[in-house]
């Protein structure tokens, strides 16, 4: 039990660190790599409150969440690449790449 | 008590997020920052135990809204404008709103109370005949497919339209961005 607090308080720190790095983080790719970690922490910390409250079963919750935040970061950085989501035949590559 | 202090860390960071997302006028870092928002109000409805609306959120929210407020600037600016009229009128409304919001829910019956109007009215007639009425052992699943069967299929008709409506416009948008290239060439 106090091992999860203990946890549960050290996710919430790194938690502060990613905000941090979020607002101030002057290059777009930090700002991509806070929310993709700020994702993470957020899986991890819904693992720890289920062991906090005796109610491991919102692992598979947390596991879900991982794959939502997967497919996230991978959209945002294909909108990066093409400048499109769906069907990137469309879209002239150069143009995509030199923005 | 370690419930509270779960909240009371995830709505400081709430917001302060909240707080960046207006301070901030490099409007991608807005999105950045809205999605982060959107997954700390989904922990927040986990720690309520109200796990599917926080999957919803974090879908939604975190995922789908991101990547078409992306599209939206992408087709549009990349700052913010600055307004030249400042007037104290939109705070003034902001204000009364949030107390009237404080304001109804002072009677609100307390998180989880077994004596609250809504685990007293429908919801054990639900739990009683659903296997008698419907047939089916899930109770979830006859609420959402049979009790409001309408009211379900009325939201999966929107949903769908929504998501026709946004495919076509941006697969149009594309197109036409395609056609003026080779306009100027």
């Amino acid at each position: 039990m106090m091992m999860f607090l203990a946890a549960a308080v050290a996710l919430f720190v790194s938690m502060a660190l990613v905000l941090v790095r979020l607002y101030a983080g002057p290059s777009l790719y930090d700002r991509v790599l806070a929310v993709n970690s700020f994702g993470t922490l957020t899986v991890l910390l819904i693992a720890v409150l289920g062991f906090l409250n005796g109610r491991p079963d919102f692992l598979d919750i947390a596991l879900l969440y991982a794959l939502i935040n997967f497919v996230g970061t991978i959209a945002i950085l294909k909108f990066f690449r093409y400048r499109a989501i769906g069907d990137v035949s469309q879209v002239p590559n150069s143009k995509g790449a030199k923005k | 008590m370690i419930g509270t202090f779960v909240d009371i860390v995830l709505f400081a960071m709430l917001v302060l997020t909240a707080f960046a997302i207006v301070k901030t006028d490099r409007l991608f870092a807005v999105v950045m920052l809205s999605g982060v928002f959107s997954l700390l109000s989904a922990l927040l409805f986990v720690a309520l135990d109200a796990v599917d609306v926080a999957f919803t959120e974090a879908a939604v929210g975190a995922g789908i809204s991101t990547v078409l407020m992306l599209g939206t600037i992408a087709l549009t600016s990349r700052t913010e404008k600055k307004s030249s009229i400042s007037s104290p009128l939109p705070f003034i409304v902001v204000l009364i709103t949030g107390v009237a919001l404080v304001y109804g829910t002072i009677d609100m019956p307390n998180f989880g109370d077994a004596a609250a109007p809504a685990q007293q009215h429908v919801a054990p007639e639900y739990l009683k005949g659903s296997l008698e009425d419907v047939e089916i052992p899930n109770v979830v699943t006859t609420i959402l497919a049979s009790y409001r069967g309408y009211d379900t299929l009325g939201e999966t008709a929107v949903v769908f339209t929504a998501g026709i409506g946004v495919l076509l416009l941006l697969s149009g948008l594309g197109r036409r961005r395609k056609d003026e290239d080779e306009e100027d060439a």
